[in-house]
């Protein structure tokens, strides 16, 4: 199949183009960021994908399904730069293929969307609506953009649309949410609390997109591999030490004392779980994962431990 | 640590990971020291009786439905050790608990590593579909808050757990828990001091804080009662098997008082 992976230069990105080399799919890229040292058979487009060129790159490429990773998911970027690079790309996509006759696209989400709130069930079906964006601002973006992909499922009909909230992932490409937070040796957490995390390895994610792709699922799915863990099981697998903090202690400590920089609603996602029920998933594509928790922690250690330089291990 | 605790928590029915935690985020070792300390409580200061255990299925999904007794949830502690020291093989039941202790500092990951969830009816479905024992107490806060001159009454009870019984098809198994009343005789609810601590309310004692007497409690439970149903039927006919299966514990609660008074 010709599929077109916007986001292309991205860590899990580029382990999912590699997945579809794999497989047999000939891929090629759009970034705003360029990928040296990438598989010569992938042309990787160095364009914005809200620009004119990155409509003319889908006429030409004529893909048959595209794969949105061109999410900006890191805090680092002002809320209303991401809000336009997450929306108006994702809109730019779902338009592009609608208009160009691309049968399929694949919209790269995170179980994030449900929130971390005390009440909430602990495993969350598609079926739930975000009842936390309102406590996380600097998510918002990505809250909206999950919804706005899901309206091509109605707004859309000869597209195939999945829209995928995939858990944490952690490996090693070393990259995510999870694990730009297990890299320090001293990993906070809140004084009190030990929430559940679920995360799956990279390879397993890539698996697991390569799959939905050749399913040609239509819907929205949760994402999982193996069972979640505690957080404080997960950071001393890696080898690293908690420090459980006060909560009002901690909202100081980001970014200070060798501490990660985080928002303080981020603290929510520190003292309540988010795990997903990936069970239709699973049955629509024949998914399984194939690293368990611990190889999958292991492997994350194992890469830290070898290069400290931000690397790709492939 | 006793051996026999830790053999009877590797007798259990969880499928552990190689950590030692289940899906739900139960772990093993955690359930090693909370069973030790459940069991001094069952057995050296308050002396529990038992009493019914043939009535609980020894293994699949089932539901332990009774009355609340006393201020606080000693009742739930005592049920969830019954079934884990006087069964073979044990289990463990998972109560099904109050909303506000998902928000308590080390509460909150304490109860999820000991296998007790928030009471939300995604749960009780899950953990039945999955073969579990839920302990469920209808009376909900109503129910501890019971004050000592009405301690072996029934409150009105939730009808939420029928319909969920129904839909999974699960069976219920009664129970009457009667000495909490006198462990934990509650004068006056005080229900600011509740909103200060982020709970309900808080019992107030004599002694004024709900620490309990070493006093004699039972437990008893009654044959399984099984319910033809979809869960979908409207509220009269649902509250009329609720009323079955509280006459049915208000009878065992009788039983248990007998038992007391004659010990």
């Amino acid at each position: 199949m010709r599929v077109l992976v916007p986001g292309a230069s991205g860590m899990l990105a580029r382990e999912v183009v590699r997945e579809l080399l794999a497989r047999g799919h000939e891929v090629q890229g759009i970034d705003a960021r360029p990928w040296p040292g990438a598989p010569a058979e992938v042309p990787i487009h160095v364009v914005d994908v809200r620009k004119r060129a990155a409509e003319d790159i889908i006429r030409h490429f004529r893909p048959e399904a595209v794969i949105h990773m061109a999410t900006v998911t890191h805090l680092r970027e002002k809320s209303e730069d991401r809000y336009r690079i997450n929306l108006g790309g994702t809109r730019a996509v779902f338009e592009y293929a609608n208009a160009h006759g691309v049968g399929q696209v694949i919209f790269v989400g995170r179980h994030t969307f449900y929130g971390a709130y005390p009440d909430a069930p602990l495993y969350h079906t598609e079926d739930e609506p975000p009842m936390a964006a309102h406590s996380f601002p600097e998510l918002a973006d990505l809250i909206a953009a999950d919804l706005y992909a899901s309206t091509a499922l109605w707004r859309m009909p000869n597209l195939k649309t999945s829209v995928l909230r995939i858990c944490y992932t952690l490996g090693p490409a070393r990259h995510g949410t999870l694990a730009a937070f297990l890299r320090f040796h001293r990993v906070p957490t809140v004084l009190g609390f030990d929430p559940l995390f679920q995360f799956m390895h990279d390879h397993d994610v890539a698996r697991a997109i390569a799959q939905c792709l050749e399913a040609k699922l239509h819907g929205v799915y949760n994402v999982a591999g193996p069972p979640p863990l505690p957080l404080s099981t997960i950071i001393r697998g890696v080898g690293h030490q908690p420090i459980p903090m006060p909560e009002p202690l901690l909202r100081l400590a980001f970014g200070r004392l060798g501490f990660p920089s985080l928002p303080p609603a981020a603290i929510a996602h520190l003292k309540y779980p988010i795990v997903v029920d990936a069970t239709s998933f699973r049955k629509a594509t024949g998914f399984e994962h194939r690293k368990d928790e611990g190889q999958t922690i292991e492997a994350f250690r194992k890469s830290l431990r070898e290069s400290s330089p931000r690397s790709v291990v492939s | 640590m006793s051996e026999e605790i830790r053999s009877r928590v590797g007798r259990l029915d969880i499928p552990w990971n190689q950590y030692g935690i289940d899906p739900y985020g139960t772990a093993r070792d955690d359930l090693v020291w909370f069973f030790e300390a459940a069991r001094a409580l069952y057995r050296s200061y308050f002396h529990v009786q038992s009493f019914g255990f043939e009535n609980v299925p020894a293994r699949g999904r089932a539901m332990l439905v009774g009355n609340h007794s006393g201020g606080v949830a000693l009742d739930g502690l005592m049920l969830i050790a019954a079934v884990f020291l006087e069964m073979d093989p044990p289990r463990l039941a998972q109560a099904m608990i109050e909303k506000f202790l998902a928000h308590v500092p080390f509460a909150s990951p304490l109860l999820s590593r000991v296998g007790q969830l928030t009471g939300l009816p995604e749960h009780v479905v899950r953990l039945l579909r999955d073969e579990r024992l839920l302990l469920v107490f209808p009376e909900g806060a109503r129910g501890t808050a019971k004050l000592f001159w009405k301690r072996n009454s029934l409150v009105q009870f939730g009808t939420g757990f029928m319909r969920l019984a129904l839909q999974t098809g699960t069976p219920i198994v009664p129970f009457g828990f009667v000495g909490g009343g006198l462990a934990i005789p509650t004068i006056a609810n005080s229900y600011k001091l509740g909103r200060l601590l982020g709970a309900p309310y808080v019992p107030l004692t004599p002694w004024l804080l709900p620490v309990p007497l070493p006093v004699r409690l039972a437990v008893r439970f009654g044959p399984a009662m099984h319910f033809e149903g979809s869960g979908n039927e409207d509220d009269a006919s649902i509250e009329e098997k609720v009323e079955q299966v509280k006459e049915r514990i208000r009878q065992l609660i009788g039983v248990g008082l007998e038992g007391l008074k004659s010990a």
